[in-house]
């Protein structure tokens, strides 16, 4: 199954690197990885999904609980939460295709920042399925090159990860 | 207030944590630590011949007396021949620090002279590490170093330090911090009641229940709360390999090691035992045989001080957190009364239990099995010898294979920190460092190696460390010529094919011995083996190398029957399985 961890570890150089080893050292599977500092600049919050079972799962939790660095976590997926990727496309948009690619980019309320006239760049955000679905809803020979950031993703309600 | 310079802060920051003795091997980027160490008197250090043996020596400090084992090495490869014994450490759950030094900090990753990213090599194996990067920090980084080392489930803690932070012409303001706190680490100080409640019931109600106590015991310092707990509830107790010595070995309710080499007893009980309550013991790949098959009619009690061992390969039903120690002071207020109400039903089932076990035990699986005629020295008896000698009393080191084995079956410990072994790791050339950090801890005791021409050869240059320091240690080379645990599997498993598990060209190492001014004696018939032991063990003043020749067919029984097996198939000899 699919969790998404959302990790606050010390803003230190290598604890990031503790996190990676670990997933490596133990044969766990990371999907997606963001990290970035929070408000607080001593914390980073580091957003990570894999594919786990319930048991793998409570390992995985366990074991970066113990990474002396990781100061609190959470999995999101045990709760209602919200989750969010960002994906930069850059399209081949000529002729006929510039209108179409146009069309379904506002369906899928992506926007376009950037624009050459022979491309389009996409901008799209959105939870995992839904940039799936955009990459599915172009003709493939049109996509130049795709930038997806990961996945981030908050509590829903009033619950909060903090020290 | 006091000004310093990051080497003399780093010495008078171990001096107040309280540390003794330092092992190590000097080197570019640790001359000015050296220099601060030549200046002062009050911690001695201990110049290995190689760095491997130095965190061995630190290790077997660490497990003979409980504090931290401290070693000090050299960048690069200073660093990397420590990574053995920091892994030997790390899977043991040894409380260590080890001090690199690194390159100065402008040069980090030009791939400078002597440069290796020691963090990065040793993050797998390591509780923590920290690459220091200004000197004022170095007195906070080893208080919090020893602090992650020695709380908690214990291990090793790597401090990084750049030479140029120790320069002699740059001084700070010093002050050791006397405690520490981070908001990130906070181990368990107690268990959790409910779940000690919920284990309290079915340690009442149980009728077949199996103690399974390992090294947590040891490292948490618990033994005379788990004799009680043993004793008050009377019921069947096992030690692994790592654990041995937490309950007295020659104590009626002990059935003796489980697992791969466990006794039929120990294996059987562990089989069918409706309740198994595991004590600071991680149900390892050599406990379990085949996890499914792994007792398969007991509810498991599971108390341990981190997390990750609960349920990792083997699902607890009642998981407790916390410090072995108070924990079971705990579970043993609540059961004085428990125990005392007990039904006779209960009493009855457990007196059953007993006889069942009383079964087993008749097998008696540890006889030596040997032609009378042959004078032929079967390997368990020179360990049998060992334990008459020394009256069962003495530290002993082993390294890894056949006998490891043999120490663990025919030795019996009564006391815990008086076996030390590399379990987790299995790490040849671990026994004789190991056995000098015990001798150094203890100067006074009589502490044996117990080894094989194999793994001696793997640390052998510390002969010459022994006679450095005067350690009188005794080693006992169980020698059959040939790499017996490699040799006994592929006699098991490979039809035979000894693929270079043997042991050609040995030196003579009585001679070996004599060059670097210890004795050496070579036993080779069975009238010998007591009195020269004997012998040797009286010898107080000297390093003494007893070269045993042994039978080389020899292979250790019982042994766990992999794969598909479970704990209760074993060969019992050579062709005999249960």
């Amino acid at each position: 199954m699919r969790r998404i961890i959302s990790v606050l570890i010390e803003n230190e150089p290598g604890a990031l690197s503790r996190v990676i080893g670990l997933f490596a050292q133990r044969n766990y599977n990371i999907e997606t990885l963001t990290v970035a500092p929070t408000e607080d600049p001593t914390l980073s919050r580091l957003t990570l999904s894999t594919l786990a079972s319930d048991e793998q799962v409570e390992q995985i939790t366990k074991q970066l609980n113990k990474l002396i660095e990781v100061v609190k976590l959470v999995d999101l997926t045990e709760g209602e939460h919200i989750e969010r990727e960002l994906m930069l496309i850059k399209l081949k948009a000529t002729g006929a295709q510039r209108a179409e690619v146009k069309r379904t980019s506002d369906i899928f309320r992506g926007q376009i920042v950037d624009v050459t006239q022979g491309t389009y760049t996409i901008q799209l955000s959105g939870t995992t399925e839904k940039l799936d679905a955009f990459l599915r809803a172009i003709p493939e020979s049109s996509v130049m090159e795709v930038v997806r950031s990961g996945v981030s993703g908050i509590s829903r309600g009033e619950k909060v990860l903090t020290t | 207030m006091e000004k310093l310079s990051g080497a003399d802060m780093l010495i008078r920051a171990l001096q107040d944590e309280g540390v003794d003795h330092v092992f190590g091997y000097p080197g570019g980027a640790v001359l000015h630590i050296y220099d601060a160490v030549f200046r002062q008197d009050k911690i001695r250090h201990v110049l290995v011949r190689h760095e491997q043996a130095a965190t061995h020596m630190a290790d077997g400090y660490a497990r003979s007396t409980g504090r931290p084992g401290v070693v000090l090495v050299t960048s690069g490869p200073g660093a990397t021949n420590a990574i053995t014994g920091i892994a030997t450490a790390y899977m043991d759950s040894i409380p260590m620090v080890v001090i690199s030094g690194q390159v100065q900090s402008h040069l980090i990753g030009t791939d400078s002279f002597q440069e290796t990213d020691m963090v990065g090599v040793s993050r797998p194996i390591v509780k923590h590490s920290f690459l220091v990067r200004t000197a004022a920090e170095i007195p906070e980084t080893i208080k919090k170093a020893f602090y992650i080392a020695t709380s908690g489930r214990p291990g090793p803690v790597v401090v990084d330090i750049p030479k140029d932070l120790t320069d002699p012409t740059n001084l700070f303001d010093y002050s050791y911090p006397e405690t520490v706190t981070m908001r990130s680490y906070t181990p368990a100080t107690r268990g959790h009641t409910g779940q000690i409640k919920k284990a309290i019931k079915l340690l009442a109600k149980c009728e077949r229940p199996m103690i399974y106590a390992g090294g947590g015991v040891i490292q948490g310092d618990a033994s005379s709360q788990l004799i009680e707990l043993t004793r008050l509830l009377g019921f069947p107790i096992t030690n692994t390999l790592m654990g041995l010595g937490a309950f007295p070995g020659t104590d009626k309710q002990f059935l003796g090691m489980l697992g791969m080499h466990g006794t039929f007893e120990a294996n059987n009980a562990m089989h069918h035992s409706d309740l198994v309550f595991a004590i600071g013991a991680r149900f390892d790949d050599r406990i379990t045989n085949t996890v499914s098959k792994f007792c398969p009619y007991a509810e498991i009690i599971h108390l341990d001080i981190d997390p990750t061992s609960i349920s990792k390969t083997v699902t607890a039903d009642v998981p407790i957190v916390g410090p072995v120690d108070t924990v079971l002071d705990e579970m043993i207020e609540l059961l004085a009364p428990e125990v005392a109400e007990r039904s006779e039903k209960q009493q009855q089932m457990l007196a059953e239990w007993w006889e069942q076990i009383e079964g087993w035990r008749k097998q008696d699986c540890l006889a030596v099995i040997r032609d009378e005629s042959e004078d032929i020295i079967k390997p368990q008896e020179a360990v049998q010898a060992v334990y008459k000698v020394t009256e069962g009393k003495a530290f002993v080191t082993s390294d890894v294979g056949q006998h490891q084995m043999f120490a663990a079956q025919y030795y019996p410990f009564d006391e815990p920190r008086k076996w030390i072994n590399s379990g987790g790791l299995g790490t040849m050339g671990f026994g004789l460092p190991a056995a000098m950090g015990v001798q150094v801890a203890f100067p006074d005791e009589q502490v044996v190696c117990i080894t094989g021409e194999g793994s001696i050869q793997m640390n052998i240059q510390e002969l010459s460390t022994c006679s450095q320091y005067g350690l009188p240690i005794k080693i006992i080379n169980v020698n059959n010529r040939s790499l017996g645990m490699v040799k006994q599997w592929q006699d098991m498993q490979y039809e035979g094919r000894h693929s270079h598990s043997y042991m050609d060209s040995l030196p003579d190492f009585v001679k070996l011995v004599e060059s670097y001014g210890h004795v050496g004696f070579k036993i080779e018939s069975r009238d010998e083996l007591e009195p020269v032991m004997a012998q040797a063990m009286a010898i107080k003043d000297k390093l003494v190398f007893v070269d045993v020749m042994v039978d080389p067919s020899e292979h250790v029984y019982p042994m766990l029957i992999a794969p598909n097996g479970s704990m209760r198939d074993m060969w019992l000899r050579k062709g005999v399985r249960t």
